[in-house]
């Protein structure tokens, strides 16, 4: 099937998600069709609920579809085993989360080397951390770092390894929307100048603007796919 | 059911594992004293009931021989209540089937009305008959021994005569609870027996007809014993009196008082250790428990619970998780202590029932201890969580503040990948905590050190005694002081290699207020058989014309040194007092002993070259034949045989033991495990997210596995050295606390001692990584995207 979308990253068809929460059985994705390309900023965009997470940790591998298929690249990840998955995320996934999940223990320069070093080809970290702006903070630890510091470092420990996918879920959730928009600068950058495809969470409209594409999800059904002629700069953003 | 209480429950049974890994630290330390205690309580109450019940006298004293009118004259003493004369013959004894020499005492039943004193208790079978000649009744630990049952018949060696004698009953004596033969240091059932016979038919086969040589008495209501025992003596002075002694003196009840003072000791130093580590560990467990409950308690005050509420709320669920350690500690050492008591009625002491009680005062110590313990570990910690604010409680914690470990600052760093870091800067970061957790599995590590140290110590003990002091393969004993000659008859027989002599005379040794009762031991001054040890053990020579003694004999209990004069007050023979020098102390781990050089004692005594007894190194495979040409000397009396001794002490003690150390290594493991888990479980509830991430990131389970676990195997081996330090000390105290006249253990700790001790962190620590392993899989890796801690 990938054969079909030369460029494609993620194709997914047909995903279907149920969780059984006790003897209630919510429907977190009610039959998704998706292609991902090469390259791309794409935004989910959807009120909480709407099935954006699920969608997101199935890509990366943290979730697996009660139903339909994905495929990374030729690999289908559908039916792939615990460790494969984990090598998945290892080679391939970058992540960012909302809460940053630094490891307090680890110095800025140390927490991405936590990742390089289990990687096949990764940047320096220092390079890494350069590029986020923070190559003048590389032996801080995460507690005398701001949050917006502490997020940049998390896109720089998700870069390094030099992913082919970097999934951010709300990664300006927990920021003000000037430190931000830094934040969103940083991505804007990372998918600029390495070309990788970054699939942004958000249930903030406002950032939707910075994307080539964005994808409106709601009660697990993609409601609209939309593509900005001219997409924003981070730098103009505001909400 | 209130709203927190729902949640108490509920919190309870999600953390389980934890919950039972608690109790059974509590369940540990509580066992260990419910079971010592309870163990102690019911011997003495059964020790005082059956004293009671069955008259154990008050004064015993022993004599040459009296008329039997003499005893009208004891018996008008003032102070005397009530008082019986006896006849009380050493004799030998012969069992069909058995050929090793036995040696036993008959004692006389009155043919006149019933026993008024030391009255039996029959097992089985009945009395003799008055006036029967062959009739007699055996104690139950030689019946037992040797499967004798009424109506089997045995043979008696009495005065040069061999009296064949039917058994009709088997009885208990409160005067015989603890058997042990006469400078035997160890009970041997088998080998030694004590018999009851009708007076007059054992007066007439003893050469006592209408005489005794013992006396019993019980003292009026406020006689003072000391005055009663110099009346007393007074008469008999006449009569070969050897002195008279109370209760305090009588030999099996003052065995049985020191076994119950180590019982005691035993009863207050192992719970004392146990429980007081696991209230330590109870503490450091549960504060570090609390405080990760730090988001609900902010949660709850944001609810607006009171600080009283919310305290009250983790106070009883630490006491919910310590009254289930205590019921199930109190039910478990309810059965140990059961099993100890039996243990120890069945092989050491002869008790005809066994009344178990268990004190609701023990119960109560148990559950204040830990409840104790418990209650300030958490306060501690709600304390401290309760006085952030509320806003501030439920923000995300700031990230901990980390800084580079020493080993890297010392440019170890390059050796360091990240996961390596992580684990020692999460060491260093709260090295309390750490010492914390390593001092806990330190402290089972030692627990299981002292569980296990008995046994090493005994074979210790054992050895220096039969291999270094008392190397004689046989001991015997004369019927009377003989002459020095006699020696030379036993070096010629059959299989005897080599014979000392020895004499020894009963004493009263004295110096300044302090006073012991004795035998003063007579022995050739470089004897290659029975020797005395210097403070290195080596053999040292009894200098000539002084005594020398053993160290707690002169340390603790006559409180002498070397220099000092002691006085002698010989309890034999004419009854010369003397003053004789101290001139050495002596170390000997089992019993006390006075040692002289045999001359010295003859001299002391104006006597010639005179010997009471032998030392013999025999030949191996001769012994049958030896013990028949023996047992047929009409002048020879008991003998003790070293190997046999030693057989039959390890068949005895060693169950005691044994069953002791079981029970000891089970809790010590109990212990172990619930520190051990508990830390690492607690370890992964403080860093789950953390390594949660690094799963997201890519990491394998066992790498982060290396971080968590890495962590615990650190802490583990670096409490392992501690832990030995922690054990020699726990057993340094049981030393001191456990010196008796009976035995001193020595601060011997094996190699096995330490393998057991680090085995027990080991297995823990590996069992626990089992489960965290398990645990590791299961982590959810989409929650922590969502969350903050």
């Amino acid at each position: 099937m990938p054969d079909a979308f030369p460029n494609a990253v993620f194709v997914a068809r047909s995903l279907t998600k149920i969780y059984r929460m006790g003897e209630v059985e919510v429907q977190a994705l009610r039959g998704i069709d998706l292609t991902l390309y090469r390259g791309e900023l794409v935004v989910l965009l959807g009120p909480s609920g709407s099935g954006k997470s699920t969608l997101l940790n199935i890509l990366g591998g943290l979730d697996v579809p009660s139903g339909g298929e994905v495929y990374y690249l030729d690999h289908k990840l559908t039916g792939a085993s615990e460790a494969d998955l984990t090598r998945f995320r290892r080679e391939h996934v970058g992540f960012v989360f909302q809460f940053y999940n630094l490891i307090p223990s680890l110095t800025a320069r140390e927490n991405v080397a936590a990742v390089t070093e289990i990687s096949s080809a990764p940047m320096r970290p220092e390079d890494a951390l350069g590029l986020v702006g923070l190559g003048n903070r590389l032996d801080h630890f995460p507690a005398q770092l701001s949050g917006g510091e502490q997020q940049r470092v998390a896109i720089a420990r998700a870069v390094a390894k030099n992913p082919a996918v970097l999934l951010c879920d709300e990664p300006t959730g927990a920021l003000d929307s000037a430190t931000g928009v830094v934040v969103l600068e940083v991505l804007e950058k990372v998918n600029r100048e390495l070309g990788t495809l970054t699939v942004l969470i958000t249930h903030n409209a406002g950032i939707a603007d910075m994307a080539d594409r964005v994808i409106r999800l709601s009660d697990g059904r993609i409601a609209d796919i939309h593509e900005n002629a001219a997409k924003k700069p981070a730098r103009e953003l505001a909400w | 059911m209130n709203a927190l209480d729902r949640k108490l429950f509920r919190d309870l049974w999600h953390m389980r594992g934890q919950v039972v890994a608690i109790a059974a630290v509590i369940m540990g330390g509580v066992a260990t004293m419910v079971m010592s205690l309870s163990t102690y309580d019911s011997l003495v109450g059964t020790r005082d009931r059956f004293y009671g019940e069955y008259r154990l006298a008050d004064v015993f004293a022993g004599l040459k021989r009296a008329p039997e009118p003499v005893a009208e004259r004891l018996a008008a003493l003032p102070g005397v209540e009530r008082l019986e004369t006896r006849v009380r013959a050493g004799v030998k004894l012969e069992v069909a089937g058995f050929s090793d020499p036995i040696t036993g005492l008959i004692l006389s039943l009155p043919d006149v009305g019933e026993a008024q004193l030391n009255r039996l208790y029959f097992k089985r079978g009945r009395t003799v008959q008055p006036w029967s000649t062959d009739e007699v009744v055996v104690s139950d630990t030689f019946a037992d021994a040797h499967h004798l049952q009424p109506g089997d018949t045995l043979a008696a060696i009495i005065h040069g005569k061999r009296k064949t004698l039917t058994i009709v009953g088997v009885a208990v004596s409160p005067e015989y609870v603890y058997q042990i033969a006469p400078g035997a240091m160890f009970p041997d059932f088998k080998r030694y027996g004590v018999l009851w016979m009708a007076r007059n038919a054992l007066g007439i086969a003893y050469d006592m007809k209408g005489a005794f040589n013992q006396v019993s008495l019980t003292l009026a209501r406020d006689a003072n014993e000391q005055d009663v025992i110099d009346r007393v003596d007074a008469i008999l002075a006449d009569y070969g009196g050897t002195g008279s002694y109370g209760r305090k003196d009588q030999f099996s009840n003052r065995f049985l008082s020191e076994e119950l003072k180590q019982l005691r000791t035993m009863a207050t130093i192992f719970p004392a250790i146990f429980l007081g580590v696991a209230a330590f560990l109870l503490n450091v467990v549960l504060s570090r428990l609390i405080a990760l409950q730090r988001e609900q308690i902010a949660i709850l005050k944001a609810f607006g619970y009171s600080y009283a509420a919310i305290g009250t709320h983790y106070v009883k669920m630490v006491l919910l998780m310590a009254l289930l350690g205590v019921a199930a500690g109190v039910a478990l050492g309810t059965w140990f202590g059961q099993g100890l008591s039996h243990v120890y009625s069945e092989t050491t002491f002869r008790f005809p029932y066994l009344d178990y009680r268990l004190q609701p005062g023990t119960v109560l110590i148990a559950l204040a201890v830990s409840a104790l313990a418990a209650v300030s570990g958490t306060l501690v910690s709600v304390m401290r969580a309760v006085r952030l604010p509320p806003a501030e409680g439920m923000r995300p914690e700031m990230p901990a503040r980390y800084r580079t470990s020493l080993a890297e600052r010392l440019g170890l760093q390059r050796w360091l990948a990240a996961p390596s870091r992580m684990i020692l800067r999460h060491i260093g970061r709260r090295p309390l905590k750490s010492l914390l957790t390593v001092l806990g599995i330190a402290c089972a590590c030692g627990l299981m050190m002292v569980g296990n140290y008995q046994k090493g110590a005994i074979d210790f003990m054992v050895d220096v005694q039969f291999r270094q002091a008392s190397r004689e393969d046989l001991a015997l004993a004369f019927i009377d002081p003989t002459s020095g000659r006699a020696l030379h008859e036993l070096a010629a027989l059959p299989g005897v290699d080599f014979v000392e002599g020895y004499r020894d005379v009963p004493a009263i040794l004295r110096f300044g207020q302090y006073r012991h009762r004795a035998a003063l031991f007579g022995i050739q001054p470089e004897g290659r058989l029975h020797r005395s040890l210097d403070s290195r053990l080596k053999p040292v020579a009894v200098p000539s014309g002084g005594v020398v003694l053993t160290d707690y004999l002169a340390n603790d209990i006559l409180h002498v040194k070397p220099g000092d004069m002691l006085t002698v007050e010989v309890l034999e023979g004419s009854r010369p007092v003397r003053q004789v020098p101290v001139l050495g102390i002596t170390q000997q781990y089992l019993g006390v002993s006075a040692y002289m050089q045999k001359d010295s004692v003859n001299a002391l005594m104006r006597e010639g070259n005179t010997v009471t007894g032998a030392y013999l190194a025999v030949e191996p495979g001769t012994e049958p034949e030896l013990y028949a040409r023996l047992h047929d000397r009409p002048r020879v009396l008991g003998m003790v045989a070293n190997k046999t001794a030693i057989q039959s002490f390890y068949a005895t003690i060693g169950e005691f033991i044994l069953f002791y150390n079981l029970v000891a290594t089970v809790l010590a493991g109990a212990i172990g495990f619930g520190v051990v888990y508990n830390s690492a479980r607690i370890a992964l509830s403080e860093r789950g997210r953390e390594l949660a991430s690094l799963r997201v990131l890519g990491f394998t389970r066992g790498e982060i596995a290396y971080i968590l676990l890495g962590e615990l195997a650190l802490l583990t081996l670096a409490a392992i050295p501690v832990g030995f330090l922690v054990g020699v000390g726990l057993v340094g105290i049981l030393v001191v606390a456990f010196q008796s006249e009976l035995y001193r253990l020595p601060l011997i700790l094996t190699p096995e001692n330490y393998a057991m001790g680090a085995s027990v962190v080991i297995v823990s620590a590996l069992l626990s990584g089992l489960l965290l392993w398990r645990r590791l899989g299961r982590l959810d890796l989409v929650a922590v995207l969502k969350t903050r801690e």
